[in-house]
């Protein structure tokens, strides 16, 4: 198709390209770590769940005794495999027993790896086997009562308390929304562990745990039923258990995920060595299930500027992309994100904008790209606010986007009220319906405005994206060149977590999850 | 505007009786106001007589529901006028604010250079469990806000800015660390009153540490006040719209006023 924008493809596929290389370099990066997160997902996913008697959740208990122990190089999986041999019990039944002081697998005797292997491959098939039904699931869902169209009504709910969420949830799912993100708790990105049970506590959100998955899962589903279309669930796969909140999500059926190879570092601070190893198995699970994941760009251009940052959001989304490309995870699953942040007092910003939304289009064409409304240059003059959110949603509508994350007009105020969401919905079915057609009726003037916008744009990721080839990802960070974040390669949280693997070490989930096992 | 337009401002003004001032729709003392809300009861005509009451009860004569919807789970959402009967003695109203001039960027440079003759250290710090750095940021960062340059913009002072969900005892660590003269938190997240608990413990910390009166203490974001601020032991707190030249400007006569120079 030809870019109406008069984009160069050949600065594209430089840029492109050149995305793919820093990838690719970190991955050897990659390849040679494991974490304790990644180690705790691979027992979520053998089925290891539950509090021991002080709350420590089990998949914590069985990898702080292998790591106590030194074994943490050889991975959980040689370790599981290997109990399973000697004392002829399943993995969680070996959790329990450690968690009691029964047992001390450090001790026994060792088989091979090939041998422990061997032993664990049956449960590991078995596990596949349940995210596979639960993708079918899905798709059932999708071609049986359908979904809504794109984009996507896409809203938060964040009360702390899960059935408080569930009621606001279905009331959104009733006004229209396609999408509800439950947001987490704000500290959740920084526990080294993933609390358990439902939980009806939390500050400007709720606790992300299996069972509060389980309960919300259970009512889109029956809302979905009620209203004739399916409803996505969005959760959060990032901190310092993005991995394990995958295997979750994997397991309980979310559709959507945020999820980046750089948010962590740059906005929680948390080690960069740890968010890249992190965030590989995370992908690897994320595009095994048919989840969508939701990158974080959006949020440079709450702490940069969207008008002087914008090559810094094209050149992440590149990143994203190819380290997603690694992870098997296919470019329909890709929700790379971007905002609508721009000052308002900046005149012909609207055209930027407008310019900025339809050059992320054309660039990831298939990406079902996220769109995020604007926060920063949110008042509390709620009036306003709510035309800020329907110039947003124009140019949603006008320029293709995928996922919209409904602005809310009391946003810099509360967490959504009740009917802050109903007329946010409002609002946006309001504008999508009306202009449904808008952008391909639309051409842009040769070397106008908008034309000339995304092109710099472009130039300039292009430029950054070279830059950070001849750098380095981590140096590059350490300098402050996303978001304006400057974060060192050996500071922040969850470096401790990090291990070099043996030669011996194995995950069992990867090779199959990346061969698409059955 | 005409002359005329401008004789009538003066006429509605010297009207106002200020000890029982009203809203203020089309005409004075109409009273009126418009309020949107929610209640738990399915969408129809009881509804509506719901709303009107809760009306008459806040204090509105003649309220009016002039939209309600169904918003799916038997709830409904109104959107009412009334006239509120009651009236409120603006004279007798005193406000607690942060009590300084404010100078621009240039006129805080130039105080610390005739003034305080050394570089002031300020760090701040979203703590406590509050990741939303978009208030420190603006006030700290070098590209501040809204063409408002931050604190690391200026010349004579050190801005440190520490980022998120940072614990109080490493924020005064660091205070300690680098000899700061001021530290400043950022709360955005007030859900269930958090940073209220937090705020407290900041001041608990830095009492225990025995450096509280060495240090001028400032928070800030969108729902805190000077009056609650002080209320919590803080020497200043600063809401919305505030930018780096309202707090150093506060921090540096601070520094002078309290002779911690």
């Amino acid at each position: 198709m030809k870019s109406k924008l008069n984009l160069d493809p050949k600065v594209i596929d430089s840029a492109r390209s050149c995305a793919a290389r820093i990838a690719e370099s970190m991955q050897t990066f990659i390849d040679r770590h494991t974490t304790v997160s990644t180690e705790r997902t691979i027992l979520r996913l053998l089925g290891v769940d539950g509090v021991d008697d002080v709350d420590t959740p089990l998949p914590n208990v069985v990898v702080d005794a292998i790591k106590d122990g030194g074994g943490l190089p050889k991975g959980v999986a040689y370790w599981m495999g290997n109990t399973m041999i000697q004392t002829g019990l399943e993995p969680q039944a070996i959790a329990e027993k450690m968690a009691s002081g029964e047992l001390d697998i450090m001790k026994l005797p060792m088989a091979s790896s090939e041998e422990a292997e061997a032993k664990i491959l049956p449960i590991v098939e078995a596990a596949l086997e349940k995210i596979k039904a639960q993708t079918a699931k899905r798709e059932n869902y999708l071609a049986t009562i359908g979904e809504g169209k794109k984009p996507y009504l896409y809203v938060i709910v964040a009360t702390g308390n899960i059935y408080e969420d569930v009621i606001q949830a279905q009331a959104a799912a009733r006004q229209g929304a396609d999408i509800i993100a439950v947001i987490r708790t704000t500290a959740q990105s920084l526990l080294d562990y993933v609390p358990y049970g439902p939980t009806t506590e939390g500050f400007g959100g709720t606790y992300a745990t299996q069972e509060n998955f389980r309960l919300m899962r259970k009512a889109l589903d029956e809302v979905g039923e009620e209203v004739g279309r399916y409803i996505r669930l969005c959760n959060y796969s990032s901190g310092l258990c993005m991995p394990e909140i995958a295997a979750m999500g994997a397991i309980e059926r979310l559709d959507v995920m945020l999820n980046d190879a750089l948010y962590g570092i740059l906005f929680r601070d948390i080690n960069m060595q740890r968010t890249l190893v992190d965030q590989y198995f995370s992908r690897v699970i994320i595009g095994y299930c048919g989840i969508i994941f939701n990158s974080g760009e959006d949020n440079y251009l709450t702490t940069d500027d969207a008008y002087e940052a914008a090559h810094t959001v094209l050149a992440s989304q590149f990143i994203n992309e190819q380290f997603a490309v690694l992870a098997n995870i296919k470019e329909e699953q890709m929700g790379l994100g971007h905002a609508f942040e721009m000052d308002p007092d900046i005149e012909n910003g609207f055209l930027y904008e407008l310019s900025q939304a339809i050059m992320a289009r054309e660039i990831f064409p298939k990406a079902p790209l996220k769109y995020m409304p604007p926060t920063k240059y949110m008042t509390g003059n709620i009036f306003k606010g709510h035309i800020q959110d329907a110039l947003f949603n124009l140019i949603a509508v006008w320029s293709g986007q995928s996922l919209q994350l409904l602005g809310m007009l009391t946003e810099a105020i509360h967490t959504p009220h009740l009917h802050d969401r109903m007329l946010s919905i409002e609002n946006a079915k309001y504008i999508f319906n009306n202009a449904r057609a808008l952008g391909e009726e639309v051409e842009y003037k040769q070397d106008g405005i908008i034309q000339k916008r995304a092109q710099f744009v472009l130039t300039e990721a292009e430029k950054l994206l070279h830059e950070i080839e001849k750098e380095g990802l981590f140096s590059t960070i350490e300098k402050g060149k996303f978001g304006g974040v400057k974060r060192p390669k050996d500071g922040g949280k969850g470096l401790a977590g990090v291990c070099v693997k043996d030669g011996h070490y194995f995950n069992p989930f990867i090779p199959l999850m990346l061969g698409g096992a059955k | 505007m005409s002359g005329a337009g401008n004789k009538n401002v003066t006429t509605a003004t010297t009207t106002v009786d200020l000890t029982k001032i009203k809203p203020y729709g089309d005409t004075l003392n109409d009273g009126m106001m418009q309020l949107s809300f929610t209640l738990p009861v399915p969408y129809g005509e009881e509804s509506n007589e719901a709303a009107k009451i809760l009306g008459k009860k806040m204090g509105l004569d003649e309220p009016a529901v002039v939209f309600s919807k169904d918003l799916g789970i038997g709830y409904t959402y109104f959107v009412l006028y009334g006239k509120c009967q009651h009236t409120v003695d603006y004279t007798s109203i005193k406000v607690t604010k942060v009590e300084v001039d404010v100078m621009d960027r240039l006129e805080c440079e130039r105080y610390i250079e005739e003034n305080i003759k050394r570089n002031v250290v300020i760090v701040g710090a979203c703590s406590g469990t509050d990741a939303h750095t978009v208030g420190i940021d603006a006030i700290m960062n070098m590209k501040g806000f809204h063409g408002h340059f931050g604190l690391e913009r200026y010349h004579g002072i050190e801005a440190i800015n520490m980022g998120s969900q940072v614990p109080n005892e490493t924020l005064i660590a660091k205070a300690i660390e680098v000899n700061a003269d001021a530290i400043l938190v950022s709360q955005i997240v007030t859900q269930k009153d958090v940073h209220v608990a937090n705020l407290t413990n900041l001041v608990e910390l830095l009492e225990a540490e025995g450096i509280r009166d060495k240090i001028v203490l400032v928070c800030g974001g969108p729902r805190i006040s000077h009056e609650l601020a002080q209320e919590l032991g803080y020497d200043a707190g600063f809401g919305a719209h505030s930018y780096a030249e309202d707090v150093a400007s506060f921090v540096l006569t601070e520094v002078v006023k309290r002779k911690l120079v």
